[in-house]
């Protein structure tokens, strides 16, 4: 009867709806499956901290351990304050692990990578990294280079 | 011709200012008497699927092949755009953030104000020159909840669903283009695009952005039919009307859209 | 609430507005129980709006419509649904829903209205085509029908409850002799045979005058004049002889209103 058909037709439409949602959360976004609850608080101060993003990798030897959540001026110290959620099986960080603010590839965004240090003290949940790298402005760059040119010549 | 004084162009003007009020509202009426209204029909849930049928599947061949083709050609730009700065790896993620935040969105309405759109306007005003709307009413069926809600309902429901498809496809297209053609590195084509794609920001705002979109075309494509004089000019007047408004409504809340969900505010 | 048994509808001082356009001022009408009447006037004088008041389409700015010992503009939602089981009507264009083939067109009021069983509603459906000889067509798509044919599907559709009142609207416009002659007659015999009550509005003056039993004739808002066909053809009353009798000029003029025809010639414009 035409009616199957119309039925098949529209069930057939809604699956590939759907369908087109999944993909485009796991294929296209890279939606992953885990709970935020996986995942503990971490700070870090930094001086610049010019174009980070909030939803930025956080990363330790290239590989992604959490994301940036929130980013805040400190009253205090006039220091920009990163929040990060890291996941929680990474738990061994040590506490004078430094923190810098990198670019990916040429053009690329900023993310947070992380480097470990020596101590045997760990960071946990709320815990402040307290050495840290600023992101690179192209201007300090650029003067720099200059400033070093201009003594090469005057020496 | 005569000519119109000035008094009377004026007096024109604030009526045509008036009118259009008026539409409003009784489009808002009639909008909320489909929805909301009391009196709901036995088999509606049959008459929504024999409508998504009609509004949904049948826009699906324009849908894909336009995706496709769109996506095909972002990536071939894209490339030649990228190759410049030496980033020809983000194409990947160019061609997914523009389909899912705007082209998917905006053209799959486009797309289906004109036929889907037209097509509804011009089924509707026909039933209404034919007196088959009085016909119903005679009858004791309310038009609006039969005929009138379970196409506005199948609206809302396919747009979004068809930009969706739109997007999946243009990737795919784009992904074709870039990879087998352009010679893009598979592993970076998709790797750039994940770690750039947000779930929340970007495929959730353009699903937001098509079903505002879905609301507003099928209103105004239900409502131009309902709403036309009874006549063959009537029809073809109020089907031309509904194309042009629903683009231009879709093309301007885009803009406000995009102002508020990718604005830095 | 006035049952007044021999009359079915009754329009009393019934006054209808559009926009600011008055069709009708305080109009009384009485549509006699088991007879057909006839509404006649010119074009645009607001038969079809008559219609509407009577099958509660439209409300009445001022006035009361008494149907069935019911005043229409005043029934709740759900009384009007049921009042609207005994009214049929038939539309200028039969106005058939177009995705559904015969059968489901003369079976819908059954299913909105009834909770019979499908061997029912067939057993329904196929009397009500048979009424009407159409009962081989049952499976057909509406646009496989001819003009004619679709009117008198639509006909079965609109007594497919067995309604006491049924109304139509132009039955006679467009019609070739032959579909003509058929409809006429199917009328007056559905009139007769099931004692209902029939309005016909019209302005085909020999079909509608040869199946009348009373006639209405309405214009400028007004009832000009009422009564049998022969009263009616005996009239002195101007205006319904210009009617009756075709004349194309009278209180209807020919003329559209304009200047001064010598002046307009002699290039005063």
């Amino acid at each position: 009867m035409q009616n199957r058909t119309i039925e098949t037709g529209v069930g057939l439409f809604l699956l590939a709806g759907i369908l087109a949602l999944l993909l485009l959360a796991l294929r296209v976004s890279g939606l992953s499956a885990s709970a935020a609850t996986d995942s503990y608080k971490l700070y870090a101060n930094f001086d610049n901290i010019a174009g980070l993003t909030v939803r930025a990798k956080v990363s330790m030897a290239g590989v992604t351990i959490g994301r940036v959540t929130a980013i805040d001026l400190d009253r205090d110290t006039f220091t920009g304050r990163v929040t990060m959620e890291v996941q929680k099986k990474v738990d061994n960080l040590p506490i004078d692990s430094t923190a810098s603010i990198l670019t990916a590839g040429l053009l690329g965004e900023k993310y947070v990578g992380i480097s470990v240090g020596g101590d045997d003290g760990l960071l946990k949940d709320g815990s402040t990294i307290h050495d840290t790298q600023s992101s690179l402005v192209l201007e300090d760059l650029i003067g720099k280079f200059l400033l070093n040119t201009v003594s090469k010549d005057a020496k | 011709m005569r000519k119109k004084s000035l008094m009377e162009r004026i007096r024109l003007l604030g009526r045509s200012a008036i009118d259009i009020v008026a539409v409003f509202g009784r489009s808002g009426i009639f909008l909320v008497h489909a929805l909301f209204g009391r009196g709901g029909i036995s088999g509606g849930f049959q008459l929504l699927v024999k409508q998504l049928y009609s509004v949904g599947v049948m826009s699906l061949a324009i849908i894909v092949v336009s995706g496709m083709f769109i996506g095909m050609v972002l990536s071939l730009q894209g490339f030649s755009i990228l190759a410049n700065y030496g980033s020809e790896q983000a194409v990947g993620q160019m061609v997914a953030l523009t389909l899912l935040r705007e082209l998917g969105p905006v053209v799959t309405a486009l797309l289906f104000a004109g036929r889907a759109g037209s097509a509804l306007t011009a089924e509707i005003g026909n039933m209404k020159s034919t007196e088959q709307l009085s016909s119903l009413e005679m009858i004791g069926v309310d038009p609006l909840k039969y005929i009138i809600a379970p196409r506005l309902w199948a609206g809302f429901i396919s747009l979004p669903l068809l930009a969706m498809i739109f997007s999946v496809v243009g990737i795919w297209g784009g992904s074709w283009v870039a990879i087998d053609w352009l010679g893009v590195y598979e592993g970076s084509f998709w790797a750039n695009m994940q770690n750039s794609v947000s779930f929340s920001d970007d495929v959730i705002n353009g699903v937001i952005k098509s079903v505002v979109f879905a609301f507003v075309v099928t209103w105004i494509a239900v409502f131009q039919g309902y709403d036309c004089e009874p006549t063959s000019e009537g029809i073809s007047r109020a089907t031309t009307k509904t194309v042009v408004y629903a683009s231009l409504a879709v093309l301007g809340l885009d803009f406000i859209l995009t102002a508020l969900m990718f604005g830095d505010f | 609430m006035s049952a007044d048994n021999a009359y079915a509808i009754e329009l009393k001082g019934v006054s209808f507005k559009r926009g600011t356009r008055s069709i009708f001022e305080n109009i009384d009408i009485r549509i006699p129980r088991g007879k057909v009447t006839g509404i006649m006037g010119p074009s645009g004088s607001g038969k079809t709006t008559l219609l509407r008041l009577m099958g509660a389409q439209l409300r009445p700015s001022a006035g009361q419509v008494w149907v069935n010992g019911q005043n229409l503009p005043e029934l709740s939602r759900s009384d009007l649904f049921d009042a609207r089981k005994h009214m049929g009507v038939l539309f200028q264009s039969g106005a058939l829903f177009t995705d559904l083939d015969v059968f489901e067109n003369v079976a819908f009021p059954l299913r909105v209205h009834t909770q019979l069983p499908e061997e029912m509603i067939r057993d329904i459906v196929l009397l009500k085509l048979q009424a009407v000889g159409l009962r081989g067509a049952f499976e057909l798509m509406p646009d496989e029908l001819s003009g004619g044919m679709k009117r008198r599907v639509a006909l079965a559709r609109a007594i497919a409850l067995d309604p006491q009142i049924l109304m139509y609207d132009e039955p006679f416009v467009g019609q070739d002799p032959i579909a003509m002659g058929v409809l006429v007659r199917l009328i007056k015999l559905l009139n007769d045979a099931l004692g209902i009550t029939s309005v016909v509005v019209s302005h085909d003056l020999d079909e509608t005058a040869s199946i009348a039993d009373y006639l209405y004739v309405v214009g400028d808002g007004q009832v000009l004049g009422q009564g049998t066909p022969e009263e009616l053809m005996g009239s002195d009353n101007p205006r319904i002889r210009q009617f009756m009798t075709g004349d194309p000029d009278g209180p209807v003029p020919f003329h559209y209103p304009a200047a001064d025809y010598r002046e307009d010639l002699l290039g005063k414009r």
